[in-house]
C-alpha cells in the first residue's frame, strides 16, 4: 500500500511537471492555432537563464526566476514576431516546420553558449526540503509544482474570462477573421499569448529542473513531446484539460513502469493515450468538434 | 585551338604544382563523434582529448599531425557521411567514432575501403568483430560486465543486487547482459532489474523498485548523466545501498555544480582518473581544461588522447608520412597495432588479434569528491 | 477544351518528374563510372533515394490525403527490421548468395510488413481528425520503436528464433535483431540502382494513384470531407488506401535503408526522424510530388555541404530552414518574387493543381 502511494506521489510529481509545460502548449495552440514545437526549448532556455542567475551572477533564486521569465518573454515575442508572424496567412504546416527549425536553432545556440557538459540544477527553496508522512517523503518541489499549476490554471482561467485582453484571446481563438472585423488587434493578441506562454515556460523550466536536476541543451525536447501529448490527451486548447492530461500522463507513466514493465514504459503511456482518444476523439476535456456543412 | 589547348595544359600543370606545394607532410587523422545533439558531451570530450594530444605532438616538432574533426550527431547515416567527408578531405586514418552504432556503420565502410580505424570509446565487441582494420582503446562491454560481477562476489560488496540500465543504449544493454550471465555463474542474487530510455526524466520508480526489493548493491552500467539523477532520487527516499558503476560513470564529478556528497561511496571501474597525481595526468588535465572551457576530462577525453598518441607512435614506427595513401597506411598500421605496446594515460596497452585492447581497469571509490583506489 | 488542358498539364508534370529523376540517375551513374564523384556524395546516394521515397509517400498522406502523420519513421523501421531479418534468413538458412535477389525479396517483405502494420494502425487512426490524428500517429511511431527495442530474433539450425522482452534464444544462434543493439551484422547489399528503381516505382505508384479515380476521391475528402461523403465517396476506404500505400512505400524505403548499413538501431527511427521527413514534404510543397523529390535531395545534402561551417553547421541549417520556410510561404515575399520573375516566366499554370 505504501509502495502504491509512493508511486502515486511520483506520478503526480512527474505529471505536474508535464502539466505546467502542457499549459504553455495549450495556450498557444488555443489562440494561435499552431503547434509550437519550440516550446520545449524555450523551457530549456528558461532553466539555463535561472541557472546562470543563481550560479554565475549571484542573484537570489526568486530574482533569477524572474529574470528567466523576462528573458523568455522577450524571446517568445521575438520568435513569434520574426518567425511565426510572417507566416500568419500560410498553411499551418509551414508554421509547424518553422517552429521545428526554431527548436533546432535554440538547441544549437544553447550548445554554443553553455556547452554540452550537463549542469546540475542547484538546490533552492523549491527542492530543498521534503515533507515526511509516515515512511513516505514528498519533495517540496512536487508540492510547489502542484501549487504553481493550480495557481497558474486559476490565473489563466480568470485572465481569459475577465480581462479585456483575455476576452480578445478567446475571440481570436473562436474566429480570427471575425475578431479582426470587430476591431481586435490579432497580431498583438497573439504576441501577448506568446509572451504569457513563454513566461510560463520559464517557470516550467525551473520546476522541471528542480525535480529532475539535469540541465543540457536537449533537456526540453523529450518533456516537450510528452507535454504536447498530455495537452492533446486533456483536450488541446483547454486549460484545465492540460492540467488533467499532464497529471494523468505522469501517473500512467509511473504506474506502467512500476507495475507492468519499465522496458515498455513509453509504449504503455502511448497505448493508453490511443485508447482514450479513440473513446473520446477530442481529448478528455476538449470541446467536441462541430461539423458544419 | 592549339593555343587554347596549350593554355589549358599550362593552367593544369600550374594547378598540379601548387597542389603538390600545398601538400604539407602532416599526417591527417579524422576524429568523428557527436559534437551536437544529445550525445554531444561524449563526442566533444573525445575531440578535446584528441586536440590536446595533437597539440602536444606538434609542439615537439618532428612529424606533424592534423586533425579533421567531423560531427556525426550520434547517427549511423550521418556518421558514414562524416567519414566520407573526412576521406574527401584527405584523412589517412580514423580516430573514432565515439559512439557504438555509428562506429559499426562506419567501420563496415572503412573495412571495405581499407582505412584504419582506432575508436577511443565505441565499446561493443561487435565493433571489432571480423574487421582486421578496426581497433579499440576502450574496454569491451562484456569485460565491463564480467569484472564487476567477479569483484562483487569476491569482495562481498553486496548480497542482493539491483540493476538499472538504459534499454535504448547498446553500451548499457551489452554490459547488463554480460553482468547477468557472470552473476549467475558466480552465484550473485539479482533481485531487481529495471530500465529507462534515453531522454527519460523520472528515475524515482526504478530506484524505488530496487529499494522495495531490498537490494543492498545497485549496479549501474550507464553513463554519468542519468546516474547523477539516480543518485539524487535514492537520496530523496533515504535509500543508501552501495552503487557500483563502470567506465561510463567516470565524469560524474565533473558535472557542473554536482553535489559530490551524493556520489560518496560510489564504486566505479575506469581506466583513467583525473585525480591521479601522476605528472602526465596532471599535465593532461591542465591542458584539457584549457580547451574544454574548464570541464575536467573523463575517460572519453583520456581514451581519445591515447588514440591519437597510439596512432602517432604507430605511424612513426611504420614510417607513415602525410604522403602515404590511406590504403597503404591501413596495412602498415595493422602490422604495428598487432605487435606494438603503447603506454598512455589509460595504462599500458596491447591489442589482441581481433583488435580488442588488453589493459587493466582500476576500481575506485568516490570519497570526499575524489577517486580513491578501492583496495586502499 | 478545358479537360484536355488540365490533362496535358498533368502529363507534362509527370513526364518532367520522371525525366528529371532519370537524368539525375544517369548523370550520377556516369560520374560513378568515371570516378569523378566525391566519396561524400557517393555515400549519400542510397540514403537520398530512401528519403525521396519516404518524402513522396508521406506526401501522399499529408499533402494528398490531408492527414498530418507524425509517425512515418515507424513504418520505415518496420521495413528496415523486416528487411534485415529476411535478408539474414535468406542468407543464413536458405543460403541464397545472390545479393540482388535477397535485396529484392527483402524490400518486398519490408513493404508488405509495413503495409500490414499500416493497415492495423490505420483502422483506429483514421477515425480521428486533425491534431488528434497527428498525436496518435506519433504515439504509434513511439510504440513501434519501443517494441523493436525489446525484440530478439536470430537464426540457427536452419530455423528462425524469436523472443520478446527478454533474450531467450538458445546458445549458438546467430543474432539478427538484438534488442537495443538493433539489427546487427547486416550484410550491406543496397545499391544505388536498386534505390533508383524504388524511386521510379514510388513515383509511378503515387502519381498514378493521384491521377486515378481513387486519387480524386482522396483529394475530395481532403478538401471537404462532408461534401465528399454526401456524394457517396467512401471516405474511410480511400483514406485507408492512401495511408496503407504510404506505409508500404515507407517500409520498402526502410528495407533499402537498413540494408545499406551494417547495423540499424531503434534510435534512428524516432519522432525526430518522422519530423525530418515531414520537413521534406512541407518544404517541397504539399501535394507536390516533384517538390518532395527535390527537397528530400536538397535537405539531405545540405547538412553535408554545410560541414565547412564546422561548429556552426547545425545552427546554419536551422537558420536556412526557417528562412526558406518564410521566403516560400510569406504572401508578401511570394508576390514580390512573382512580380520579379513574371517578365521572364511564360504563362503556365501550377502543374497538377495539387499544391496548396
Amino acid at each position: 500500500m505504501t509502495a502504491f502511494l509512493r508511486f502515486l506521489i511520483n506520478g503526480v510529481s512527474l505529471g505536474s511537471v508535464y502539466a505546467i509545460i502542457a499549459l504553455g502548449y495549450t495556450m498557444v495552440y488555443g489562440i494561435a492555432k499552431m503547434l509550437n514545437f519550440a516550446h520545449g526549448d524555450v523551457i530549456m532556455v528558461g532553466a539555463y537563464i535561472s541557472y546562470c542567475g543563481m550560479q554565475y551572477w549571484g542573484v537570489p533564486p526568486v530574482a533569477s526566476i524572474l529574470t528567466a521569465m523576462v528573458v523568455c518573454t522577450v524571446l517568445g515575442i521575438t520568435i513569434e514576431g520574426l518567425a511565426y508572424r510572417p507566416l500568419r496567412q500560410a498553411a499551418s504546416l509551414a508554421v509547424l516546420i518553422t517552429a521545428i527549425g526554431m527548436s533546432y536553432l535554440l538547441q544549437n545556440v544553447a550548445l554554443m553558449i553553455w556547452g554540452a557538459n550537463p549542469k546540475t540544477f542547484p538546490q533552492t527553496f523549491i527542492n530543498g526540503a521534503s515533507l515526511n508522512v509516515g515512511d513516505m517523503s514528498i519533495s517540496s518541489a512536487t508540492i510547489i509544482t502542484i501549487l504553481a499549476n493550480v495557481l497558474i490554471m486559476v490565473a489563466l482561467t480568470l485572465f481569459t474570462a475577465k480581462t479585456k485582453m483575455g476576452k480578445a484571446m478567446r475571440c481570436v481563438s473562436e474566429d480570427r477573421g471575425a475578431a479582426e472585423l470587430m476591431g481586435i488587434n490579432v497580431n498583438r493578441t497573439i504576441s501577448v499569448t506568446f509572451a504569457i506562454g513563454s513566461a510560463l515556460a520559464a517557470i516550467a523550466g525551473v520546476l522541471l529542473c528542480s525535480s529532475y536536476p539535469i540541465l543540457q541543451p536537449t533537456t526540453g525536447s523529450m518533456p516537450g513531446i510528452k507535454a504536447f501529448t498530455a495537452a492533446v490527451f486533456g483536450g488541446i486548447g483547454s486549460i484545465p484539460g492540460a492540467m488533467l492530461g499532464g497529471v494523468l500522463l505522469g501517473v500512467i507513466e509511473i504506474f506502467g513502469k512500476a507495475y507492468i514493465s519499465t522496458e515498455l514504459g513509453d509504449a504503455i503511456v502511448f497505448a493508453v493515450l490511443i485508447v482514450v482518444l479513440l473513446v473520446k476523439p477530442s481529448g478528455l476535456l476538449g470541446k467536441p468538434m462541430r461539423e458544419k456543412v | 585551338m592549339k593555343k587554347l589547348l596549350a593554355l589549358v595544359m599550362a593552367a593544369m600543370m600550374l594547378l598540379s604544382v601548387t597542389a603538390v606545394l600545398a601538400e604539407d607532410a602532416s599526417i591527417k587523422i579524422a576524429v568523428i563523434g557527436p559534437f551536437t545533439g544529445p550525445a554531444a558531451n561524449y563526442g566533444l570530450a573525445c575531440q578535446y582529448g584528441a586536440q590536446v594530444a595533437a597539440d602536444e605532438i606538434n609542439a615537439q616538432g618532428g612529424m606533424q599531425i592534423e586533425l579533421i574533426c567531423v560531427d556525426d550527431e550520434h547517427d549511423p547515416e550521418k556518421s558514414v557521411n562524416a567519414y566520407t567527408y573526412a576521406m574527401d578531405k584527405g584523412a589517412q586514418m580514423i580516430a573514432g567514432t565515439t559512439t557504438t552504432s555509428p562506429c559499426l556503420a562506419v567501420s563496415a565502410q572503412a573495412y571495405e575501403d581499407r582505412v584504419f580505424m582506432l575508436t577511443p570509446s565505441a565499446s561493443s565487441d561487435l565493433v571489432v568483430a571480423d574487421k582486421d582494420n578496426m581497433y579499440q582503446i576502450c574496454f569491451q562491454d562484456p569485460q565491463m560486465g564480467i569484472i564487476p560481477a567477479d569483484m562483487i562476489a569476491e569482495k562481498k560488496l553486496g548480497t542482493k543486487i539491483a540493476i538499472i540500465y538504459n534499454i535504448s543504449d547498446d553500451y548499457s544493454t551489452g554490459i547488463y547482459e554480460a553482468f547477468k550471465a557472470e552473476a549467475e555463474k558466480v552465484g550473485l542474487e539479482i533481485v531487481s532489474v529495471t530500465t529507462f530510455t534515453e531522454g527519460d526524466t523520472d528515475y524515482k520508480t526504478q530506484v524505488d523498485k530496487a529499494m522495495t526489493a531490498g537490494a543492498d548493491l545497485v549496479f549501474l552500467p550507464i553513463y554519468y548523466t542519468p546516474a547523477s539523477m539516480i543518485l539524487r532520487a535514492a537520496k530523496d527516499i533515504n535509500y543508501a545501498p552501495v552503487f557500483f558503476g563502470v567506465d561510463g560513470m567516470d565524469g560524474i564529478l565533473a558535472l557542473e555544480n554536482f553535489d559530490a556528497s551524493l556520489a560518496e561511496g560510489v564504486i566505479l571501474l575506469t581506466p583513467f582518473s583525473a585525480f591521479d597525481t601522476d605528472e602526465t595526468v596532471v599535465n593532461f588535465v591542465e591542458k584539457y581544461t584549457a580547451v574544454s572551457d574548464g570541464v575536467v576530462p573523463n575517460q572519453f577525453g583520456a581514451d581519445a588522447y591515447d588514440a591519437v598518441g597510439a596512432l602517432y607512435q604507430a605511424c612513426v614506427n611504420a614510417g607513415i608520412t602525410g604522403d602515404t595513401a590511406a590504403e597503404d597506411a591501413c596495412e602498415l598500421l595493422i602490422d604495428q597495432f598487432s605487435t606494438m605496446e603503447y603506454t598512455g594515460l589509460t595504462g599500458t596497452m596491447q591489442w589482441d588479434e581481433t583488435g580488442a585492447v588488453n589493459k587493466l581497469p582500476a576500481a575506485y571509490v568516490i570519497q570526499d569528491g575524489a577517486y580513491v583506489p578501492l583496495d586502499k | 477544351m478545358k479537360m484536355t488542358k488540365a490533362k496535358r498539364n498533368r502529363l507534362i508534370y509527370n513526364v518532367v518528374t520522371f525525366a528529371l529523376v532519370i537524368i539525375a540517375f544517369f548523370v550520377l551513374q556516369s560520374m560513378i563510372d568515371a570516378k569523378t564523384i566525391t566519396r561524400s556524395l557517393k555515400g549519400q546516394l542510397v540514403p537520398i533515394c530512401c528519403w525521396i521515397v519516404m518524402a513522396v509517400s508521406l506526401n501522399l498522406v499529408v499533402g494528398i490525403s490531408g492527414e498530418l502523420s507524425l509517425g512515418h519513421a515507424g513504418f520505415m523501421s518496420v521495413g528496415a527490421y523486416t528487411g534485415a531479418v529476411v535478408s539474414g534468413l535468406l542468407l543464413n538458412v536458405y543460403q541464397i548468395e545472390d545479393a540482388s535477389a535477397r535485396l529484392a525479396i527483402a524490400i518486398v517483405a519490408g513493404g508488405l510488413m509495413a503495409g500490414i502494420v499500416g493497415a492495423l494502425i490505420g483502422i483506429p487512426v483514421l477515425r480521428l481528425r486533425g491534431d488528434y490524428l497527428a498525436i496518435v500517429t506519433l504515439a504509434f511511431g513511439e510504440i513501434i520503436r519501443n517494441l523493436v527495442n525489446v525484440l530478439y530474433i536470430g537464426t540457427g539450425d536452419g530455423r528462425l528464433y524469436m523472443s520478446f522482452l527478454t533474450k531467450k534464444l538458445p546458445e549458438g544462434v546467430v543474432m539478427l535483431v538484438d534488442g537495443a543493439k538493433g539489427a546487427v551484422k547486416i550484410k550491406p547489399i543496397s545499391t544505388f540502382i536498386a534505390g533508383f528503381i524504388l524511386v521510379l516505382i514510388t513515383l509511378a505508384v503515387v502519381l498514378n494513384l493521384i491521377n486515378s479515380r481513387a486519387g480524386r476521391a482522396i483529394k475530395a475528402c481532403r478538401d471537404n470531407r462532408i461534401a465528399a461523403e454526401s456524394m457517396g465517396v467512401n471516405v474511410t476506404k480511400y483514406k485507408m488506401t492512401a495511408f496503407v500505400t504510404a506505409a508500404v512505400l515507407a517500409g520498402m524505403a526502410g528495407a533499402l535503408y537498413g540494408l545499406k548499413s551494417s547495423t540499424i538501431v531503434p534510435t534512428q527511427f524516432t519522432f525526430n526522424q518522422s519530423i525530418n521527413v515531414l520537413v521534406f514534404v512541407v518544404l517541397g510543397g504539399l501535394g507536390n510530388v516533384l517538390g518532395s523529390v527535390i527537397s528530400a535531395t536538397f535537405l539531405t545534402i545540405l547538412p553535408e555541404t554545410l560541414r565547412a561551417f564546422a561548429d556552426y553547421r547545425m545552427l546554419v541549417y536551422a537558420v536556412v530552414l526557417i528562412l526558406v520556410m518564410i521566403f516560400t510561404n510569406n504572401p508578401t515575399i511570394r508576390s514580390f518574387v512573382n512580380r520579379l520573375i513574371a517578365p521572364f516566366k511564360k504563362k503556365e499554370s501550377t502543374p497538377g493543381g495539387d499544391a496548396q
